[in-house]
């Protein structure tokens, strides 16, 4: 029989076995986004996982310098080694209310989705592998990803990535929503901060002098104003404002940040060239000092539409009734992109209001989000996935 | 024991006890069956957590709990459905002991959980924490199961109030600060060193439970604290810090309830021990007023400090033991044939 067609025929078992797994899968995600995990401060929920590969008695638990948390379930034969990532961060800052609320369709609490659940998955991972009595080849290395978001910049799995010493042959990025998204290919994209500051020694009196809020205004409009091509798609995304602190000073300083995306390397660099231009324009003729800041860089890039994982994928969510959602991605996988490694992205389960206090993610696809990762590794772990 | 001494030896922090594989051992060497009760009344927000992560934590990852029970005073919200679809045992107060005309209040749930339940210790938790954690169970069990002295174990907590750098605030709420250390200072001194004598969550070996009586409604707590002291002494109890405890905020006209409620209990103990002689016939009603435009309305509540005897003078409970250390036994034979 086929490998994948013998992995497919086992995964409805599997999905049922998972469900007796579920007191201790609800705690690992209860406990997990209890913890508050700002990008850069992530010590804590670093700790509680590696605690966690501890207890399953897996190897190598430790972390690391940029904070990563490791372990490593040994394969049968071990010569090769698939790596499991989730982000340990979330964008949310520790002195909010991080209380995980527990209802029988769904839980709910900031950061549950992203990516409580996601690392709860790994923290499960050992416990799954053995209550299925899968019996792996390679070895499975879990990595709880530091500093991933915003400034982060996938720092901790770039880092590991460039020094360790494991040859990695796969990775599968797990982020806890939305089941059925399938990422295998990164858009290029520049991350940006860009900032208006009135200089100490502005005259105020002077005619037109508007303030830093006018003046990014401005900004933003002329960014609006550079026609963006449909193919290569490309897009501007503002992700956040702020400036000013009453309602009757002039703002002496504002802040945006947006992300500049393409399918198209070149299209990236171009459109950041142009608001380097404007900023420059918009600072000579208001007197501000304005400062273009990259936080991250991605290349585009990935396996193919045809590349045997990204099919594997394809045929276990189709076999699951799980409708694939292809997307390309600028998370973790951009790095194993990086590093020439066959890599997707998946979700586990469908969740609302991400990103806001009120996350949620609904219970039940949990179960069939985790069968499915068994499955990818399954088929990984017996080569199906490989370029031939 | 000096109360100096005391609180420096029988005064704990949960993280002492955080390596639970030792306590586990320990409490297989002593042969302890330990049981937890969460007591209800219409708390559907909270209680699917306490379940989902007492029953993984505690009895699936580590054996530390043998039995977890839900003893319900009739929710009108969906906690008894809840707590069921996450695999708790719930029991409904009115259908234990039925022989006894059931009462409402939280101290009758506490009262029949001695009854329910099977284990040599039990601890009792409220189920209206939003920040559960399996060290609300072990930090308050561990005490009993590593000194057999010690019979009742009771929780504090960091309270989460406004306080200056630098200052940790350790004390208990309003009518702890207010009405019941003042009280306990005058009366029982050595009780003034319990730092949160209100706490509801606590860890008692059934041997205490069964020897005294149960307040059912606010007092249970204070009377409890009284009659070990009388009956056993200081020694007898051990407190341990759990850190901090979310939970929802009480009305002030709710605490003046709470606190007519322990004053009955209070003072009942006084007069049984001859420390105060001539007390007026009791009053069972409360006043308080609301302000409505230019006049207050009065509002009357009649309270009173109903009180269960010790368990081990009901006859069904003399029964109930023998199934109780039927159940033990079998449960003892089950766990030597799986390692077998």
């Amino acid at each position: 029989m086929p490998v994948i067609t013998e992995v497919l025929s086992r995964l409805s078992d599997y999905e049922l076995k998972l469900n007796e797994l579920s007191e201790m899968i609800l705690a690992n995600i209860v406990m997990l986004g209890e913890i508050p995990s700002p990008t850069f401060n992530e010590e804590a929920r670093v700790r509680f996982l590696i605690e966690r590969f501890s207890d399953s008695r897996i190897l190598n638990c430790s972390t690391d310098e940029k904070g990563n948390a490791l372990g490593i379930i040994p394969g049968e034969r071990g010569d090769r080694n698939i790596l499991i990532v989730a982000h340990t961060d979330n964008i949310f800052d520790e002195k909010i209310d991080h209380t995980i609320c527990v209802q029988p369709q769904y839980l709910s609490g900031p950061g549950i989705g992203d990516n409580a659940l996601g690392v709860a998955a790994l923290a499960s991972l050992p416990s799954i592998i053995e209550h299925l009595d899968l019996k792996l080849q390679s070895n499975i290395v879990l990595m709880g990803s530091s500093r991933s978001l915003g400034r982060g910049d996938i720092e901790g799995l770039r880092f590991f990535l460039e020094n360790s010493k494991l040859p990695i042959s796969a990775g599968i990025c797990v982020e806890g929503v939305k089941l059925g998204r399938l990422s295998y290919s990164s858009i290029g994209m520049i991350r940006c901060e860009l900032t208006c500051e009135v200089p100490e020694l502005y005259d105020w009196t002077r005619f037109g002098a508007v303030g830093s809020i006018i003046t990014i205004n401005e900004v933003i409009n002329r960014i609006l104003e550079i026609p963006l091509p449909k193919r290569p798609r490309c897009n501007i995304a503002f992700g956040s404002i702020e400036g000013g602190k009453s309602f009757n000073a002039l703002a002496s300083k504002a802040i945006l940040r947006f992300e500049i995306r393409s399918e198209s390397g070149e299209m990236v660099s171009k459109v950041y060239k142009q608001i380097t231009n404007i900023a420059s324009e918009v600072s000579s003729h208001t007197g501000e000092e304005i400062s273009l800041d990259v936080l991250a860089r991605r290349h585009p890039g990935g396996i193919d539409f045809a590349h045997p994982l990204a099919s594997a994928a394809r045929q276990i969510m189709t076999h699951m009734n799980i409708k694939p959602r292809i997307s390309p991605s600028t998370s973790e996988l951009a790095a194993f992109i990086a590093k020439n490694i066959p890599a997707l992205t998946i979700g586990l389960t469908t969740g609302d209001n991400m990103n806001t206090l009120e996350e949620s993610i609904e219970i039940s696809p949990i179960y069939t989000g985790l069968t499915q990762l068994i499955g990818l590794i399954q088929t990984i772990d017996q080569g199906y996935s490989d370029e031939t | 024991m000096k109360l100096e001494t005391w609180i420096k030896e029988n005064t704990f922090h949960h993280s002492e006890f955080e390596d639970l594989e030792q306590l586990v051992k320990k409490k297989k060497e002593k042969n302890l069956r330990i049981s937890l009760c969460i007591p209800t009344l219409n708390e559907e927000k909270t209680i699917g957590k306490e379940v989902v992560i007492f029953r993984s934590e505690l009895m699936s990852r580590h054996q530390l709990v043998d039995e977890i029970a839900i003893i319900d005073s009739g929710s009108k919200d969906r906690t008894v459905e809840i707590a069921r679809s996450f695999g708790a045992d719930v029991y409904l107060a009115e259908d234990i002991l039925p022989g006894i005309e059931p009462r409402n209040g939280k101290g009758e749930n506490l009262w029949k959980a001695i009854y329910q339940l099977t284990g040599d210790i039990i601890i009792y938790i409220d189920a209206d924490i939003k920040n559960i954690h399996p060290r609300f169970v072990y930090g308050l069990v561990a005490p009993l199961i590593y000194n057999d002295e010690i019979k009742y174990v009771k929780a504090f907590y960091d309270r989460p109030l406004a306080f200056s750098e630098g200052i940790r605030p350790s004390g208990g709420g309003r009518v702890t600060e207010i009405l019941v250390r003042p009280l306990f200072s005058l009366f029982f001194p050595e009780l003034s060193g319990i730092i949160q004598p209100l706490s509801g969550e606590y860890a008692v070996r059934r041997e205490v439970l069964e020897a005294i009586p149960f307040p059912i409604g606010y007092g249970v707590e204070t009377s409890h604290l009284i009659d070990v002291f009388t009956k056993w002494g200081l020694e007898a109890f051990a407190q341990t810090d759990l850190d901090q405890r979310v939970h929802r905020n009480q009305a002030t006209r709710d605490l003046g309830k709470m606190s007519f409620g322990i004053l009955q209990a209070f003072l009942k103990r006084l007069k049984q021990a001859g420390t105060i002689m001539k007390l007026p016939e009791e009053n069972n009603v409360l006043r308080q007023f609301i302000a409505h435009d230019s006049d207050f309305d009065v509002m009357e509540y009649k309270i009173v400090e109903f009180e269960r005897p010790p368990m081990i003078e009901i006859p069904e409970y003399k029964l109930r033991l023998k199934e109780i250390a039927k159940i033990k036994a079998d449960a003892g034979k089950s766990e030597n044939k799986t390692k077998a």
